[in-house]
């Protein structure tokens, strides 16, 4: 066995990743941890330049890299097939995203951790292709990275707890938040469930320090509520909010316009499923099933984190060391079993769960598009435009759905319209066939076409 | 539902619209049937080509040509009846141009195109400089050209919808989601009806129109055909200016590998521009079964070629890649007519890579041969109990 094939590979350095590669180092195994981000971290652990000195501390702790571990930043994993002599081999790129000159890099690694996290949900509405929206995490990575603040005045639109600490960094870097829009019920109500609160210990705090941030900054946090329409002249001058029913359809008469020079908008989180996909890895519904030990269906390929289903920093973490501990021990590792981390992924289960059943994201939103709003952007393709050549070209299957209407096919290949195009045509499961992309990130042809050896030991 | 359709067309690929089409212009009640959706297996994996120039003389080219006339009349006809919007299908008359990159390819490439031309295809030798002419970016390695003016590009899976959408509006239906398993059988021994997952659907024929999967229905019915998958990857880059790539641009070993019974891998560059601006860059030949593992040594091949004969693409970026099956017969030519061995059953398959620029004649031809109505072309080398076909099917 070569060097490269007695290692762990861990694709994500977020809190998952991080972890598993903590986990398979203690256990004895080299570690090769890759990442499309600079630094470690993900988004949860990003660097934060608003942090004090404590803080800071909290997250270098947080985010060290264990002795043994080979770290690539700045690394996208492109493919992912059967290695000859069993494993996975992972074709890999390392440079800034579309900076000529990426140096190519092929390894073989009989156990894979998949920790590919997940990106904010937007959803469309008239005038969302404005410069100045941005999604929630968009403008979150802005504000804690570079103290930019993504406008002077901004609106922040979704559902979800997640909402409250990208408050938190706009008004860190300097922005006046207008209001926070919960679509659904406010976000403390559930945690006082007996469910929540059994599996959130500790969740309740964290949210409630947010909102009383928010007070002190006197940021109204109104629920059902939402932005229904951006409005602006080549950029957001200011929005319609909206009172919601249960369902989301607006209100009629509940209509306001908000000034602001941006609004971010975050309904939940969809996960990057790519490599998991083309790494032949089971689905249900749109995330990768995982048995205990998170092993996926295909031997030797282990998932943690919001790839399994949306939890939160927390269980990423806690799923990443049994991840990582259970890579270790197919190796040959003798990893001792994680039980305390077992037992938070059984309690982050619970809560992710009673969180998903709190924060739906209920259908009425389709009511607040009109017939030319934008559903995909990069191939232009508009509502009613979408649902008529859908319906009229009968595109039942995600491929014909795409050919047939040219939703998806633009460079962000679904990643921000699938779910929302196929909830439009009325079937969400197509939306998982977006996924399907045997190549999973951008490659130059020439790159493409270049044979970098596979990495001496 | 006014009683039984006629035909139930087993398979909503371009192909099986196709025929259900011809056949329902015809007077007949048609229903489709797809255990997928519509235009979503090997249809939604075509580029859409329909050649010409990549046939020697014989009975595919004869109806590549006949398709060559007919599709251009089939879109006008459903535009008339179904409307311009129901009927786009991205038509686009841009010609091909075939290059010799290598001494040893030139001569090889004059000799098929002399033998093109002998049998009515239009093919013009020119120099390597107007071939420039014709494509600004084409590598300087260029030592011989030939430029078909016939050669043309749709987008298969709008094509396809629009057969369909005839075939609707026509009175007949669509069945997404409708798995056959089989064929019922009169008391005599022929077709009476579809056996399928949502229950029977009583008829008087079937037309087998599967694909790559044609083997496995057609001996589900108890006739077997040897049809199998031959595996291609296709390559898509980001939109590029207009202009970049005009025509469809190959190299001249396409037809080689075309006409080849290698079981390896082959490549060749098939490279064209879509309306969207994509550039499509096809494509591979691969026998493996079924199986759609990636493999990027195949990617690889196809994106060195590329570069090589467009070297303006290598800084571009490629968007995604994506794989299909193609039908193909140990002969390497489509099955096309009925099968004596059970009446009422009818081939519509085995159209390799070419099915999208072979379906217009494909439906005509299967709709004439049904009706009695004077062969579009002669069916003869097409047919189902070829020796070809039911040798390789007895071993």
């Amino acid at each position: 066995m070569s060097r490269e094939t007695a290692r762990v590979a861990v694709v994500g350095a977020g809190p998952a990743g991080l972890a598993a590669a903590r986990a398979a180092a203690a256990a004895g195994a080299g570690v090769l941890l890759i990442d499309s981000e600079p630094a470690p971290g993900g988004q949860y652990l990003r660097r934060d330049a608003l942090a004090d000195a404590a803080g800071t501390a909290r997250r270098d702790r947080a985010t060290a890299l264990p002795a043994g571990t080979e770290h690539l930043p700045d690394t996208s994993v492109w493919a992912v097939e059967p290695a000859p002599g069993g494993g996975r081999r992972l074709h890999l790129r390392t440079g800034p995203a579309d900076a000529p000159g990426r140096r190519g890099r092929t390894v073989d690694a009989a156990a894979l951790v998949l920790a590919t996290g997940a990106h904010d949900r937007a959803l469309p509405f008239p005038g969302w292709d404005l410069p100045g929206v941005f999604t929630a995490g968009a403008a979150q990575a802005l504000a804690k990275e570079q103290r930019i603040a993504v406008g002077r005045r901004v609106l922040l639109s979704g559902t979800g707890p997640f909402l409250l600490p990208v408050a938190r960094s706009l008004i860190g870097a300097g922005a006046r938040v207008a209001a926070v829009l919960e679509a659904g019920e406010p976000v403390t109500g559930w945690l006082r469930d007996p469910a929540g609160l059994a599996a959130g210990t500790g969740k309740l705090g964290e949210l409630a320090g947010h909102l009383a941030l928010l007070a002190r900054h006197r940021v109204p946090y109104r629920p059902r509520t939402a932005v229904v329409a951006a409005h602006g002249d080549g950029a957001v001058r200011a929005a319609t909010t909206v009172r919601l029913d249960p369902d989301w359809n607006p209100v009629p008469g509940t209509e306001r316009t908000v000034e602001a020079d941006a609004v971010c908008v975050g309904f939940g989180f969809t996960p990057r499923t790519e490599l998991a996909v083309a790494a032949g890895c089971a689905m249900a519904g749109g995330f990768a099933e995982v048995g205990a030990a998170q092993a996926t269906s295909v031997p030797g390929v282990f998932a943690a984190g919001e790839l399994t289903g949306i939890g939160g920093a927390d269980l990423a973490a806690a799923e990443g060391e049994v991840a990582g501990a259970a890579a270790a021990r197919l190796l040959g590792f003798a990893a001792r079993p994680p039980l305390r981390a077992l037992r938070r992924v059984r309690r982050g289960r619970r809560f992710a769960a009673a969180l998903a059943a709190a924060h739906p994201v209920r259908p009425g939103w389709q009511g607040w598009l009109r017939d030319d709003t934008l559903v995909c952007r990069c191939e232009e393709v508009g509502r009613a435009e979408l649902v008529e050549a859908a319906r009229a070209r009968q595109a039942v299957g995600t491929r014909s759905l795409k050919l047939a209407t040219r939703v998806g096919l633009g460079p962000c290949q679904g990643r921000i319209c699938a779910r929302n195009a196929a909830e439009l045509v009325g079937d969400p499961a197509l939306a998982d066939g977006f996924a399907r992309r045997p190549i999973a990130a951008p490659i130059r042809l020439g790159e493409l076409a270049e044979d970098p050896r596979t990495a001496a030991p | 539902m006014q009683g039984h359709p006629d035909v139930v067309v087993v398979g909503a690929g371009v192909i099986g619209a196709a025929c259900a089409e011809a056949l329902s212009a015809a007077g007949l009640r048609v229903t489709v049937v797809d255990r997928g959706a519509p235009a979503s297996g090997t249809t939604a994996a075509g580029e859409g080509n329909v050649l010409v120039s990549d046939k020697e003389p014989g009975p595919e080219l004869e109806l590549a040509k006949a398709s060559r006339r007919l599709w251009p009349e089939l879109l006008a006809g459903l535009a008339e009846e179904i409307g311009p919007q129901a009927s786009e299908a991205e038509w686009e008359p841009k010609g091909g141009l075939v290059v010799a990159t290598g001494g040893e390819s030139a001569a090889p490439l004059a000799d098929f195109a002399a033998g093109q031309r002998a049998a009515g295809v239009r093919a013009e030798e020119i120099a390597p400089d107007a071939a420039f002419d014709l494509e600004p970016h084409l590598t300087r390695a260029v030592t011989a050209a030939v430029h078909y003016p016939d050669d043309a590009q749709l987008q298969p899976v709008l094509a396809a919808a629009a057969l369909l959408a005839a075939v609707r509006a026509r009175g007949g239906r669509v069945r997404p989601g409708t798995e056959a398993l089989g064929v019922e059988r009169t008391a005599a021994g022929g077709v009476a009806g579809l056996r399928t997952g949502a229950g029977t659907i009583p008829c008087g024929a079937v037309v087998n129109a599967c694909g790559p999967w044609s083997g496995e229905f057609s001996a589900a019915a108890g006739a077997p055909v040897d049809v199998r998958p031959r595996r291609g990857m296709v390559l898509v880059t980001a939109p590029l200016p207009p202009g970049t790539v005009r025509r469809k641009v190959y190299d001249a070993d396409y037809v080689g590998a075309v006409a080849s019974d290698g079981a390896d891998l082959q490549t060749s560059t098939v490279v064209e521009s879509t309306r969207a601006g994509t550039v499509l860059i096809g494509s591979s030949r691969q026998r493996a079964g079924f199986d759609d593992t990636v493999r990027v040594d195949v990617l690889r091949a196809v994106a060195a070629k590329a570069a090589a004969l467009f070297p303006v693409l290598a800084r571009v970026p490629v968007m995604r890649a994506y794989g299909g099956f193609r039908p193909y017969a140990p002969d390497h030519l489509p099955v096309i007519g009925p099968d004596p061995r059970l009446p009422g059953l009818w081939h519509a398959t085995g159209h390799e890579g070419a099915g999208i620029g072979l379906a217009a004649a494909t439906g005509r031809l299967l709709a004439d041969l049904f009706t009695g109505a004077p062969p579009v072309l002669d069916p003869a080398p097409f047919r189902a109990d070829r020796p070809a076909l039911t040798a390789e099917a007895v071993s």
